[in-house]
């Protein structure tokens, strides 16, 4: 008798137990969806036929087979999607290799020298995080202009490596404060000495560090929109979400719903996939940030 | 060991100070960078602003004639104002979304890596390319929510969501919600997983209610994670561009410009630079200010942990 009401009172439990965690799933899941939704209803809405494109995406799922001509309609604007998105890659890309390059170079010179006015330089560095880029884009048209760089992909870049600066030389130097003295020490007594100690020793001991430097750099680069839509002034140059602001405008007055689409995808991808392959590092900076 | 260690440590060290120069050499590409297209910047955004700088011909000094002109100007003011009350109704949301959701994934639980990965998602793709999406989410012939209310019945026309201010600025906040909520859930969840579990378990056991915990308890030891997480969030919203230049270009009856919006607008629509400057340094100064109330937050929170 006892015993049966133990049994019925614990399979109770278990129930509860079994129904909360299927609330716990389902509201998961309704979350997720409103989430998900977005991406999902874009991705497969752009594989839609054109003739398909103007009509609301109910069902999102292309109904009469699956057809590029969203894609082929995006081809058409600015110099074409090819030109722009090789654009945007070669600035993220420049972004990424000259972001880590300086910044590993001034982390480690933070970290392992002492020089005059040290602890000044850095936090002038780190303090330019207060200051909005926003407000000092008119002096750098000039500064750029000046300097031959305006309308240049590789202005935009210098752009882009200095505003990546203060996080990743911070990055980078708690990087190197973590790498034991004694390895550089025994390097040392081998004969390696500075680049190369640099180069051969030290860096794969802060590539996590680096990591974390070029997801931040890349997908800040691949995403700016207000830098590169004052800096860049002929139509060839455009990165992509300049060139989508064509696209966005429309031609006499009418948008082609496909081609943005299709530009919303070509802009997605990479960051999803650069951000699912690469999460530990991505999540790494972040809490660093958080932390300090 | 240690007694050979020091010893090669200390001509090692005597070196180091000898050649202190050499540090310089490596951090000269950064501070490079960060003069000439930060500070250098900066300080041109200050003269600028004391002139009358068109794009062709000559610059004029004109002192404190911009900044005079900005208080009387009344375009400049209800940016200033929209901006405010943008940064307001967002940071809001954007709290009541996030707070509730990292919570909801705060335990080590099946699927909720799964779950804290999807809603980080839109964080990772650009603004400008969220306000893409949703622009065409929004439109009320090809796009997916209005088509969607009138197919489920809930609408007799399907609506046109960035016709009027309230409904597009209702569709541009749940646009930043779903953006961010991700980021700032990620923010408050270092703090939630920071506090002691022993410590919410015995005032589980002195027989605090869920609610008592979280007022008595979460809160107050989440305070300089929440601080931070509401400075970064309103220092956002505060330069807040790309999602009204690119859904509603300046918004129905162009009541949607915000302060940055307006600076390029005068910057490089009009081409009044010395002005665009001038307003420039007026919004760094706000943000300014802001930074010392952030750390003044962040010293308050360490004051009464």
């Amino acid at each position: 008798m006892t015993t049966a009401k133990v049994s019925s009172s614990k399979q109770r439990r278990a129930r509860k137990a079994f129904r909360a965690n299927g609330a716990y799933h389902a509201a998961g899941i309704a979350i997720c969806l409103f989430f998900l939704a977005p991406f999902v209803i874009t991705f497969l809405a752009s594989f839609r036929h054109g003739t398909e494109a103007r009509l609301p995406p109910l069902p999102p799922w292309p109904t009469n087979g699956l057809s590029i001509d969203s894609y082929l309609s995006l081809d058409t604007f600015g110099a074409g999607i090819w030109q722009h998105t090789i654009n945007s890659l070669l600035v993220s890309l420049a972004t990424v290799v000259l972001t880590v390059a300086v910044s590993l170079l001034a982390g480690y010179g933070f970290s392992r020298y002492r020089f005059p006015l040290k602890n000044v330089l850095f936090v002038l560095i780190i303090a330019t995080l207060m200051i909005p880029f926003q407000s000092i884009l008119t002096p750098l048209f000039i500064i750029l202009a000046k300097l031959g760089l305006n309308n240049s992909l590789l202005g935009l870049t210098l752009v882009y490596v200095t505003l990546q600066l203060p996080f990743s030389v911070f990055m980078m130097r708690n990087a190197f404060d973590a790498v034991p003295k004694e390895i550089e020490e025994a390097a040392r007594i081998d004969g390696a000495r500075d680049l190369r100690l640099l180069v051969r020793v030290l860096l794969p001991l802060v590539l996590p560090g680096i990591a974390t430097v070029a997801i931040f750099a890349f997908l800040n680069a691949w995403n700016e929109f207000l830098a590169a839509l004052i800096l860049l002034s002929s139509n060839e140059k455009y990165t992509l979400p300049v060139l989508m602001m064509a696209v966005r405008a429309g031609r006499l007055g009418a948008v082609n719903w496909g081609a943005v689409q299709a530009g919303v995808a070509v802009m997605t991808v990479p960051c999803l996939i650069v951000f699912l392959l690469l999460q530990r590092y991505y999540m790494r900076g972040l809490m660093a940030g958080a932390v300090k | 060991m240690t007694g050979s260690g020091s010893k090669t440590l200390s001509p090692q060290r005597k070196r180091r100070r000898r050649s202190g120069w050499r540090g310089l050499v490596y951090i000269a590409p950064a501070m490079a960078l960060v003069i000439l297209f930060f500070v250098m910047p900066v300080i041109f955004t200050g003269w600028m602003s004391l002139h009358n700088w068109p794009l062709m011909g000559g610059t004029r000094w004109i002192g404190l004639k911009n900044y005079v002109r900005m208080f009387h100007d009344a375009r400049f003011l209800s940016a200033l104002q929209f901006t405010a009350y943008y940064t307001v109704i967002v940071t809001i949301a954007i709290f009541a979304v996030a707070f509730p959701l990292a919570i909801f994934v705060e335990k080590q639980r099946r699927f909720v890596s799964v779950y804290r990965t999807i809603i980080f998602l839109p964080v990772v793709v650009g603004l400008a390319t969220a306000s893409l999406l949703w622009v065409w989410l929004a439109n009320v012939d090809s796009g997916f929510v209005g088509p969607a209310l009138k197919a489920l019945g809930l609408a007799d026309k399907s609506p046109n969501l960035l016709a009027t201010f309230d409904s597009a600025f209702l569709t541009i906040i749940i646009m930043v919600v779903w953006k961010i909520a991700g980021f700032t859930m990620i923010i408050l969840l270092t703090g939630l997983q920071a506090i002691p579990a022993d410590l919410t378990e015995a005032a589980r056991i002195d027989g605090a209610g869920r609610w008592q915990r979280f007022r008595y308890l979460t809160l107050p030891l989440m305070r300089k994670t929440i601080a931070l997480a509401l400075i970064i969030s309103v220092t956002g919203s505060i330069l807040a561009f790309d999602q009204f230049y690119i859904m509603t270009s300046g918004g129905p009856q162009n009541r949607m410009i915000s302060v940055v919006y307006y600076i390029f607008n005068q910057s490089f629509v009009s081409f009044n630079l010395g002005y665009g400057a001038a307003l420039s340094i007026a919004l760094l100064a706000i943000l300014v200010v802001l930074s010392i109330v952030q750390l003044w937050l962040l010293r308050v929170g360490e004051e009464r942990p």
